[in-house]
């Protein structure tokens, strides 16, 4: 084998990238994948780059999907170095998830709740079957589902209403004059973390990350025991106030996921026993992501309700310092990059150990004759 | 000798700010440098952005050269010494894309100098910025994975543990194991990490007569060495102190002084030593140096290859 | 914090490039708190209105923004120059020196004590007040020797019209390291850094 080198100079980068570009059109024979339609038809992976990628624009979460080939994590990375960039006007109001236009609506607590269960647009009850008729050129639009008969509840109570009457689940905590949250892109993360810095990270943390670290707390590792209380998916309005005008105006409408996962609580000596609560909201229609997001905030928890924490679910440094997978991604890909200088210096201790150590053995081969 | 850069108003990164950042997190970035150089060697946390380029790659170098550069400077970047590696050539071409900037491989002319792994081998002088790339900065992490635990240990100067971990160390090898991100005390106040330095390079950053700053993206945190500041490679009086040195030379140029690279000829365990910092290598042949293998195809800057395809 | 309405037809205008004026001024500023005592001139800063001038208008611009709590010296307030750093950086004004990212005296007879500003906190000492003090001159004065890092072996510098204390009340600052605050004086258009970490020997104290 030839000696190759490592070092390679401008001409190679350019000459690579433009290989990655001709990878990323695949062949020319088939049409140009549009960016619409990565907006419309692939809009779950689209979801996905928005929450994780912070940024709620559809089409530009569909570009970098489309730039990306398809790595949803590339993809959210290419958003966020995009979003880092933009002004910072404010925050906006908080969005009120009761006035939700519901297109979903499930609770697994109870048969019926008011507002009724509104099954929507979901997997769910799929037979995961693969569809060949998808695969015949020029599908026909499907035929359009049929509308309800009766006008949905508006707005639409959420599961804390079910409770209102019993106190039987905690209180949400509303301040009369809320605080700016805690804005992680823009302050580094500190310990103990309150709840606003714990949910904006786990919103943008990963989605495969959150699902084991909810999955490992089911089977017993910090268990919540959590019931789905909630899940909802529909539009809500975002309002802002400008300062120059000193009222809120509505500036946009998104879709949003939001998750109410339930957890009994045996009560302390100055707590009764009632319901506690882990929540999950995200952009876009990711249910999976919110289901995670709320089991995980509600382990995360443990100190409120007193509980025992030893589970890696329970570890707050352990969780929000390793959900973010544009830092995960980049720190272990990092690898890559030569570490030859490094490498010598370890090569160079290496082989004065094993000298060293060879000189032992014999000195005491000889002193052994 | 500074290379003029072409315009290249199309492409992607001018649709961008000047130097990427926007200007409010370049003032918040100034603000952490200012107080990084009061507090030498404790580590400012700051709100580090996503760059173009990946967490570990850079980010944090990135942000600092972000922050402080402006046209006049003449820039370098080093990857391992050399400025030909390839994430260096890609920093470095990004810089001259949204800064407009002049970029050099040239240490003595270089304004500033980003850095990952080495401190070059020409001593540094007033007027030129030392910027490293730092994966991690918390010289006590191997030892204690809580921040809230290290965060207290500084704070407290307890430095035990560190210490500790070194005279294991003597005691299962017969000396300080430590090769590389070699830890060091900073005015006798804050133990800090060199970054991933090899441990040859930590004697270059006491009284150093330049302004180091150290930023670590992914971590969110900045750190700087003033001018002449007192930096010392901790170790014990009866293990003092030691750093690399070779049996060989520079193939090329002959260098008896310098970091080598070990580099592989063929695979029947043939191989040469050559300077790590390319551009060191580069002048000492220019100015007649000779080494044992002066004359091979590595001794040519055309001569380096590509990556096959 | 003061929400008096500005009018902006008398605030006068600051940097015409604030991209490459703030880089270019900031870049000195740094050079000087790594170099404690070395001198740098803002010559082509813009004029700053009455109560303050270049150097200390130059390191407003570049520092103060929607994000740091800035103590005015009370003989600023409501005048042009509060307006102008108000309107320019968008800064919040506070009269708690304690909470104060950066303060700015003007008023050197009723200078307060270092002390009683921000001194950073023992796991935090970076959150600590940055103090700009706006002195008559930054020579003439009674001499006073400073080491320290950034600083070869010693370095003098002569500033005039300190508050009568004032390198006592250094001595202090400097001995409770990590915490203590650190220092800009600046004088017409010159600037020079005390960091927290610098040493001052009066000549022949």
């Amino acid at each position: 084998m030839a000696y190759v080198s490592v070092k390679g100079g401008e001409k190679a980068i350019t000459h690579a990238h433009q290989w990655l570009a001709e990878d990323r059109r695949g062949d020319p024979g088939v049409s140009e994948l549009e960016v619409a339609q990565v907006r419309e038809q692939l809009s779950l992976a689209v979801d996905r780059v928005m929450s994780e990628g912070s940024c709620y624009d559809r089409d530009l979460a569909a570009l970098a999907i489309k730039q990306a080939r398809g790595d949803l994590p590339e993809a959210i990375f290419l958003l966020r170095a995009y979003r880092t960039t933009l002004p910072r006007f404010g925050a906006s109001l908080p969005v009120e998830t009761e006035a939700m236009a519901v297109r979903r609506r499930v609770s697994a607590a109870f048969k019926d709740i008011p507002g009724g269960q509104v099954l929507g647009p979901t997997f769910d009850y799929t037979h995961r079957l693969l569809d060949f008729a998808l695969a015949a050129e020029g599908g026909v639009a499907p035929e359009p589902a049929p509308q309800a008969e009766e006008p949905q509840a508006y707005p639409m109570p959420n599961i804390a209403s079910v409770f209102r009457h019993e106190d039987l689940l905690e209180h949400d905590v509303r301040a009369d004059e809320p605080a700016e949250p805690y804005d992680l892109t823009r302050e580094p993360m500190k310990f103990p973390a309150d709840r606003d810095q714990r949910l904006q990270a786990l919103a943008r943390g990963d989605e495969g990350f959150l699902l084991s670290l909810a999955y490992s707390s089911q089977r017993g590792w910090g268990s919540t025991h959590p019931l789905c209380g909630e899940i909802r998916l529909g539009e809500v309005a975002v309002e802002f106030v400008p300062d120059e005008l000193g009222f809120a105006i509505e500036i946009g409408e998104i879709t949003l996921t939001e998750c109410t996962m339930l957890s009994g609580f045996a009560g302390s000596a100055e707590r009764p026993p009632q319901y506690t609560r882990g929540y999950g909201l995200t952009f876009g229609h990711c249910e999976r992501k919110a289901m995670s997001m709320a089991i995980v905030d509600r382990a995360l928890r443990h100190r409120e309700v007193g509980e025992q924490a030893d589970a890696p679910v329970q570890d707050e440094e352990f969780v929000l310092y390793h959900s973010d997978n544009v830092e995960a991604s980049g720190f272990v890909q990092h690898l890559k990059l030569p570490h030859y200088v490094d490498f010598q210096a370890d090569l160079q201790l290496i082989r004065r150990l094993r000298k060293e150590h060879g000189e032992r053995r014999a000195a005491l081969k000889e002193a052994a004759e | 000798m500074s290379t003029p850069v072409p315009a290249r108003a199309n492409a992607p990164e001018r649709y961008y700010n000047y130097a990427y950042l926007d200007e409010q997190t370049k003032r918040m970035i100034r603000r952490s440098i200012l107080k990084a150089l009061a507090i030498p060697g404790y580590q400012v946390p700051f709100g580090s952005r996503e760059m173009p380029v990946p967490y570990g790659w850079g980010t944090g170098g990135i942000q600092l050269t972000a922050a402080i550069i402006g046209p006049d400077d003449v820039y370098k970047c080093i990857d391992q010494g050399a400025d030909d590696t390839t994430n260096a050539v890609s920093i470095r071409r990004f810089f001259a894309n949204v800064a407009d900037v002049a970029t050099t491989e040239d240490t003595g002319e270089a304004t500033i100098i980003q850095t990952r792994h080495r401190i070059p081998e020409k001593p540094l002088k007033e007027g030129q910025v030392l910027i490293y790339q730092v994966p991690q900065p918390e010289p006590l992490r191997g030892l204690e994975a809580r921040e809230t635990e290290t965060r207290a240990m500084h704070a407290y100067e307890e430095y035990g543990l560190q210490y500790v971990s070194l005279y294991e160390n003597v005691s299962t090898y017969g000396r300080i194991a430590a090769t590389a991100g070699y830890p060091v005390m900073v005015e006798e106040r804050y133990l800090m990490s060199p970054s991933p330095i090899p441990k040859f390079d930590n004697p270059k950053m006491a009284k150093n007569e330049a302004v180091m700053l150290f930023g670590a993206g992914r971590e969110k945190r900045i750190y700087a060495v003033p001018p002449f500041t007192r930096v010392r490679s901790l170790d014990f009086e009866d293990y003092p102190f030691e750093t690399q040195t070779w049996e060989e030379t520079c193939a090329l140029c002959g260098a008896k002084d310098s970091y080598l690279d070990e580099v592989i000829l063929d695979d029947a365990g043939d191989k040469m030593f050559v300077c790590s910092d390319s551009h060191h290598c580069a002048e000492r042949r220019a100015a007649g140096h000779v080494g044992p293998m002066a004359g091979h195809s590595l001794d040519q800057d055309a001569a380096l290859k590509e990556p096959a395809q | 914090m003061s929400v008096a309405t500005l009018d902006l037809s008398r605030i006068a205008p600051a940097f015409t490039d604030p991209v490459r004026e703030s880089q270019a001024v900031f870049r000195e500023v740094m050079e000087c708190m790594a170099r404690p005592g070395r001198i740098t001139r803002f010559d082509r800063a813009p004029q700053a209105p009455t109560g303050l001038e270049k150097a200390a208008g130059a390191v407003a611009l570049t520092l103060f923004d929607f994000e740091t709590l800035v103590w005015l010296d009370p003989a600023l307030a409501d005048s042009g120059a509060e307006a102008w750093i108000r309107f320019h950086c968008g800064c919040p004004l506070t009269t708690a020196g304690q909470e104060s990212a950066f303060a700015l005296v003007t008023d050197l007879a009723k200078a307060p004590n270092l002390a009683a500003f921000n001194q950073g906190d023992a796991k935090y000492p970076d959150r600590s007040t940055t103090v700009i003090l706006q002195l008559p001159s930054l020579d003439g004065g009674p001499t006073v020797t400073l080491s320290g890092p950034g600083i070869q072996t010693t370095t003098d510098i002569a500033p005039q019209g300190l508050p009568q204390d004032f390198w006592t009340q250094i001595e202090t600052n400097q001995a409770q390291f990590q915490f203590g605050v650190d220092v800009l004086l600046v004088a017409g258009d010159q600037l020079l850094a005390l960091p927290r970490t610098t040493t001052a020997q009066i000549k022949g104290g």
